[in-house]
């Protein structure tokens, strides 16, 4: 029984020292003045994190457009209301489906990368030799790969938003003959550029920062051997999800629960 | 990797995701901007305000003019105050301009219908409309519906 207690307390202080450090090693990584080197290296993560996200963020974007708008239509023809289609799909996309999914295909595609490579970096005591040259990983290897996801994702869920969008207008206008107009005209009278659009956006901010700062840490911390960085990849993903349905609720409870 | 192209399919994509953002801005919500500088605001005494909530058009003559900011009870008069915001540009209502509450279609949403006066002085920020129109509440109208055909 004592033991049982003392297990979960220490537990619970692991668990807080693991955000303390987590918390730290961001302000380290993070506070720090940039040099001009810094910005050719944020570039290539830039690449690595975001452009190399595109093509996933664009498939799944136009797939999704589509079943909504399919969805969308059989059941709004239901009622004889299927001109409201075009206000569903981009509410649905622009309030809720771009972040969450955008984020998690991020999570999977670029935070899982993030992590075994400064894991792999560690295990070959990379990152070790770059301090024997007196050169602080935390600036030269992980505030490049954080930043560069914080400024990815709100743009490749702006993409994902409009992408879907055409998806929709696809399946709705093109195949099943929604009248064009009202596609359009719906969604311009129901979505509000300040109220959905950039809440949207700030919701992709905030899934950035849980995904990038997940992933580096997890890699930073890492255990050094093969199943360590699995297991640390593995880590990333999972906390990395649950973290953003989790404050996905949140905010949309924050930002859209007072005005039904 | 070539450092040019490197470069290029990142600017590339830093201005596809702008573009998507000014997209969403023009086509998605067609520059609706939920807090306009230049707007005033007025309030109206309704004797029944129901179903109007806020967020709710504000229309001259079928075009929006405005929104329903909040709708709340005004305790001296026992009326329902619905206050609301009206674009800047729109300076012409009279002092003397209607409101009615309207419903769009046979089981829309709640707006209010403004219907100008002829007087020369104009609605300005803070200002009271009285004249006004109530809500239609259904049950209140079958209600009268059925005790005059009991009549007859």
């Amino acid at each position: 029984m004592i033991n049982l207690i003392a297990d979960l307390g220490s537990g619970l202080l692991g668990k807080l020292v693991r955000i303390g450090q987590a918390l730290l090693m961001l302000l380290q990584a993070t506070i720090v003045r940039p040099k001009a080197s810094s910005f050719s290296r944020l570039i290539q993560q830039l690449y690595a994190v975001g452009v190399q996200s595109l093509i996933i963020i664009l498939v799944s974007a136009l797939f999704i457009g589509m079943v909504l708008g399919l969805q969308g239509y059989t059941l709004l023809a239901a009622y004889g209301t299927e001109q409201a289609v075009g206000q569903m799909v981009a509410l649905t996309l622009v309030r809720e489906l771009s972040p969450v999914v955008a984020a998690l295909l991020f999570a999977g595609r670029a935070g899982s990368a993030l992590t075994a490579e400064i894991g792999l970096m560690k295990a070959t005591e990379q990152l070790a030799s770059l301090e024997m040259f007196g050169v602080d990983p935390l600036h030269r290897i992980v505030a490049p790969r954080f930043w560069a996801g914080i400024i990815s994702l709100p743009l490749l869920v702006a993409i994902f938003s409009l992408v879907g969008i055409y998806g929709g207008h696809l399946v709705a206008v093109d195949w099943l003959g929604v009248y064009s107009g009202s596609y359009w005209g719906n969604m311009q009278q129901a979505v509000d550029f300040n109220g959905d659009v950039l809440n949207g956006m700030v919701k992709a901010l905030v899934f950035a920062f849980l995904i990038s700062w997940t992933a580096v840490y997890q890699g930073y911390t890492c255990v050094p051997t093969s199943q360590g960085i699995s297991a640390a990849t593995t880590r990333t993903v999972v906390y990395s999800s649950l973290a953003i349905l989790g404050f996905d609720f949140i905010l949309t409870a924050l930002m859209f629960g007072g005005t039904v | 990797m070539n450092k040019r192209w490197l470069e290029l399919s990142v600017g590339l994509m830093m201005v596809a995701g702008v573009a998507a953002l000014v997209a969403l801005a023009l086509q998605v919500s067609g520059g609706n901007m939920s807090r306009n500088a230049q707007s005033y605001a007025i309030s109206a005494l309704f004797e029944n305000a129901a179903g109007l909530g806020p967020k709710a058009k504000v229309t001259m003559a079928g075009v929006t003019v405005g929104e329903v900011v909040s709708v709340a009870i005004d305790p001296n008069a026992l009326m329902a105050v619905v206050n609301m915001e009206i674009y800047g540009q729109v300076d012409y209502l009279s002092i003397d301009s209607s409101a009615s509450i309207l419903t769009a279609g046979l089981l829309g949403e709640k707006y209010v219908g403004l219907t100008v006066g002829a007087e020369e002085e104009v609605l300005v920020d803070g200002d009271v409309i009285e004249d006004t129109q109530s809500a239609l509440v259904l049950e209140e109208l079958i209600g009268q519906f059925l005790l005059n055909f009991g009549d007859n």
